[in-house]
């Protein structure tokens, strides 16, 4: 087998296979990649850890049919340092040589004969561009759990419901919703799949960066099998084992009526709240005291550094005292994708829901909402 | 064998020798303080060996009266063998309430002294008298002060320390005990130091003493002259700091008033156990008494540890921080549980389980990030509600109902 390629071609697209392969395989064959030059003049590389597999498929400028597999890690620093010309990769008995300009690197050739089939792509579901799907991944993630030990809640709810999806994640503290419109093949098309967060974050991303629609397959939704979702997007593709669907029931949790708004420009807010967490420790709150046209931002208690700073805001309703914990606060500013930030309350100890205001209606989108929980400051 | 009966013994003169210029460090100790306290009660007995500890088979020395250590006995002892090597010991069960009065009231006698008092144990602390000088007079003067005070108002003897750092004090204290005093004036620090056997110094263990004397090194002196690499290969960063304890460079200081660290309980059981369910209610009733103490007390702590000695002996201890600081027993009990099941012990003989909190800080500052779905009430309020329940009618009006005895139950073994 060999190939000729572009440098940057290769080396992006080994990057994003590499992506997917276990920092510490079980078994070594899983740490190699699978480069295969197909009959058609196509080049895969693929990667899979038996949770999540990566195929990307290229186009040579010229190749040989066969297949091997060398060290992902290794490929891609490699492809990553090479200077920009074009890269031959020829396998010679067990080893496969690159060769760029005056670069030559000889690598060792792992067992292909031993590294596992890639599932096969699940039926297609429907398509969304793929922008709107890394952004609305993006925004819905950033509240996923990152403990492993509750993997119930590290991963991102998709309900589908006919053409819309909701996107769901919470870790307990803060809660995280998002609807977006898809085209499913069939209308009225419904399902339920919990997707692990970081691949689910990490795919859309990646795919986002296409610009192209992302075509997502879901396979055995809602029945007690092994669940499986793909999403394949301008040659590439990524399959991921789902999780088990147990959510809280999340829709009861999400307030409904408030006794105050608060409108504040989410550049300002972000800047005051990173300073004054400043004196803040990890886990101890930011505290936010509402009064008429203004609100007080405090950080850090009485025995150690203190810090307070005052925004204008537009305030309507009962004066508030509330906490939160700055981390999550700021994670929910960056999320809202809006100039205005809309945070609405009802008392100090119950959720509060940011939202990305939209002064121009007055009409506070919908389609993304971040519910944070307050901290309660000493009993 | 008590490791003071280590050190070679230099009879001191009451004022204790040299210069006490530099020495603003004291370090008190009460001379086998529950047994004085005991025999305060029981005069007859003075002059006799008297261990405090449980007298079950399965109790161990809490302190002994130095006619009792004549014997060998030390605290920490198992009682069994305390009464085999003294059988003429009068042992008495311990009441602690009785040492922690007389305990407060010698750390107001060094309270009234310097407010830069920092209590080690019920019966040790470590006093900086550098700033009452003018007020009371040199470090000699305010030690033999104390030792006055402490006999006058509690009839119990105590022994002091006075040098120019923690761990020289101590060291100090512990060579003129009982009832004496010693001043180790900062030029004759390392004098004082290097005759001693390693194990005197303050951080070498058993183990670490092994190691040195397999190494070759005897005493403080040997210690002082090995290259610190060659130290810090045996032993990482312990290795610096032996070599400079045994240089006699301690640059701690006393930190008055230490809060409390942790809050926890063990139980040594009648009988080994090895039955999960027996061991889980055990830890239920740990973690009740842990939390009871934890509110009482004003704290909440962050980190919960627990504690599973083997039949043999062997210990082992796991712990887990969590996210939130907790004085509630629930939670408390569950980590406990999750700590148990993952030390893989399950239906392995234990002698003793033990439950402690710690990382703790007051209650009153303690914020708590609230979970979704969390009801504004829960298991706190219950076990506060307990907590009245029990000041009202007694330890063990509320209790959760797995830890109800019933007292006719046929099921009962």
């Amino acid at each position: 087998m060999m190939f000729r390629i572009e440098r940057d071609v290769l080396a992006e697209a080994v990057a994003w296979t590499a992506r997917s392969l276990p920092a510490r395989p079980s078994v070594p064959v899983l740490a190699g990649m699978r480069l295969e030059v197909t009959e058609e003049q196509q080049l895969k590389l693929s990667g899979f850890d038996y949770e999540v597999s990566a195929e990307v498929t290229l186009e040579p400028q010229t190749g040989e049919p066969g297949v091997v597999l060398v060290s992902g890690k290794l490929l891609a620093e490699i492809t990553r340092a090479l200077p920009a010309q074009p890269v031959d990769f020829v396998v010679d008995g067990a080893k496969a040589v690159v060769t760029c300009g005056s670069a030559r690197f000889t690598l060792l050739t792992m067992p292909v004969e031993d590294y596992p089939s890639l599932p096969a792509m699940p039926p297609a579901a429907g398509r969304v561009g793929s922008d709107v799907f890394a952004s609305a991944v993006a925004q819905v993630a950033v509240a996923a759990g990152k403990d492993d030990t509750l993997p119930m809640l590290t991963g991102v709810r998709m309900e589908i419901e006919g053409d819309t999806v909701t996107l769901a994640a919470t870790d307990r503290y803060r809660l995280a919703v998002r609807e977006l419109k898809w085209q499913p093949e069939q209308p009225g098309f419904q399902a339920i799949a919990m997707v692990p967060g970081r691949t689910l974050a990490d795919t859309a991303k990646a795919l986002g960066a296409t610009g192209a629609e992302v075509e997502i397959a879901l396979s055995s939704v809602g029945g007690t099998g092994e669940g499986m979702i793909g999403f394949s997007s301008s040659g590439r593709r990524t399959t991921t084992r789902l999780l088990d669907p147990e959510f809280p029931k999340y829709r009861s949790l999400l307030p409904t009526e408030f006794s105050a708004r608060a409108d504040l420009s989410t550049g300002a807010f972000v800047e005051a709240v990173k300073r004054v967490a400043l004196v803040a420790e990890r886990n101890t709150p930011v505290r936010l005291a509402f009064r008429g046209d203004e609100v007080v931002l405090e950080a850090g208690s009485g025995d150690e550094a203190q810090a307070v700073e005052a925004l204008p805001v537009e305030f309507d309703g009962e004066e508030i005292n509330i906490a939160f914990n700055h981390q999550f606060l700021l994670e929910g500013l960056g999320a809202i994708d809006s100039d205005v930030a809309r945070l609405q309350f009802t008392t100090s100890t119950k959720p509060a829901i940011l939202t990305g205001g939209k002064p121009v209606d007055d009409g506070v989108s919908e389609d993304y909402r971040y519910l944070i929980m307050p901290i309660r400051l000493s009993s | 064998m008590s490791r003071n009966q280590l050190l070679p013994r230099e009879p001191s003169p009451p004022g204790g020798p040299g210069d006490d210029s530099g020495c603003p460090i004291l370090h008190v100790d009460m001379d086998a303080f529950f047994a004085s306290v005991e025999l305060l009660d029981r005069p007859e007995l003075r002059g006799t060996p008297v261990i405090v500890g449980a007298p079950g088979a399965r109790g161990v020395v809490l302190s002994a009266t130095y006619e009792a250590r004549r014997f060998g006995v030390h605290s920490a002892m198992p009682m069994t063998r305390a009464r085999r090597i003294c059988p003429q010991a009068t042992v008495i069960p311990p009441s602690h309430g009785k040492y922690s009065e007389v305990s407060r009231g010698v750390m107001e006698i060094f309270q009234a002294i310097t407010p830069e008092v920092e209590p080690i144990a019920s019966d040790e602390a470590f006093l900086d008298v550098g700033g009452a000088r003018r007020r009371l007079g040199p470090p000699a003067v305010i030690a033999r002060m104390i030792r006055e005070q402490v006999a006058e108002r509690y009839g119990i003897t105590c022994s002091v320390g006075v040098a120019s750092s923690k761990f020289v004090a101590k060291l100090a204290s512990r060579q003129c005990k009982p009832d004496g005093l010693l001043v180790v004036p900062a030029d004759k620090v390392v004098e004082f130091l290097h005759p001693l056997p390693v194990a005197a110094l303050w951080g070498v263990g058993e183990r670490t003493e092994q190691a040195l004397v397999r190494l070759g090194i005897k005493t403080v002196g040997d210690l002082a002259h090995v290259p610190v690499a060659t130290l810090q290969r045996e032993f990482g960063a312990v290795g610096a700091h032996l070599a400079a304890l045994a240089w006699g460079r301690d640059e701690r200081a006393v930190v008055p008033h230490v809060p409390d660290k942790s809050i926890g309980n063990e139980e040594t059981f009648p009988h080994d156990v090895d039955d999960p369910e027996a061991i889980r209610r055990e830890l239920l009733r740990l973690s009740e008494r842990v939390a009871a103490r934890l509110r009482a007390a004003g704290h909440v702590g962050r980190t919960v540890s627990v504690k599973l000695r083997r039949s043999d002996f062997t210990t082992i201890t796991r712990s887990r921080t969590l996210r939130e600081p907790t004085d509630v027993a629930k939670e408390i009990y569950t980590t406990s549980c999750e700590l148990y099941e993952a030390a893989g012990l399950e239906r392995v003989r234990l002698r003793l389980v033990g439950v402690r909190v710690e990382n703790l800080r007051p209650a009153a500052a303690a914020t708590r990030q609230l979970s979704l779905g969390e009801r504004e009430t829960g298991w706190r309020e219950a076990e506060q509600a307990m907590d009245k329940a029990v000041r009202r009618f007694g330890p063990d009006a509320v209790r959760p109902a797995s830890l109800v005895r019933r007292p006719f139950d046929p099921m009962d073994p």
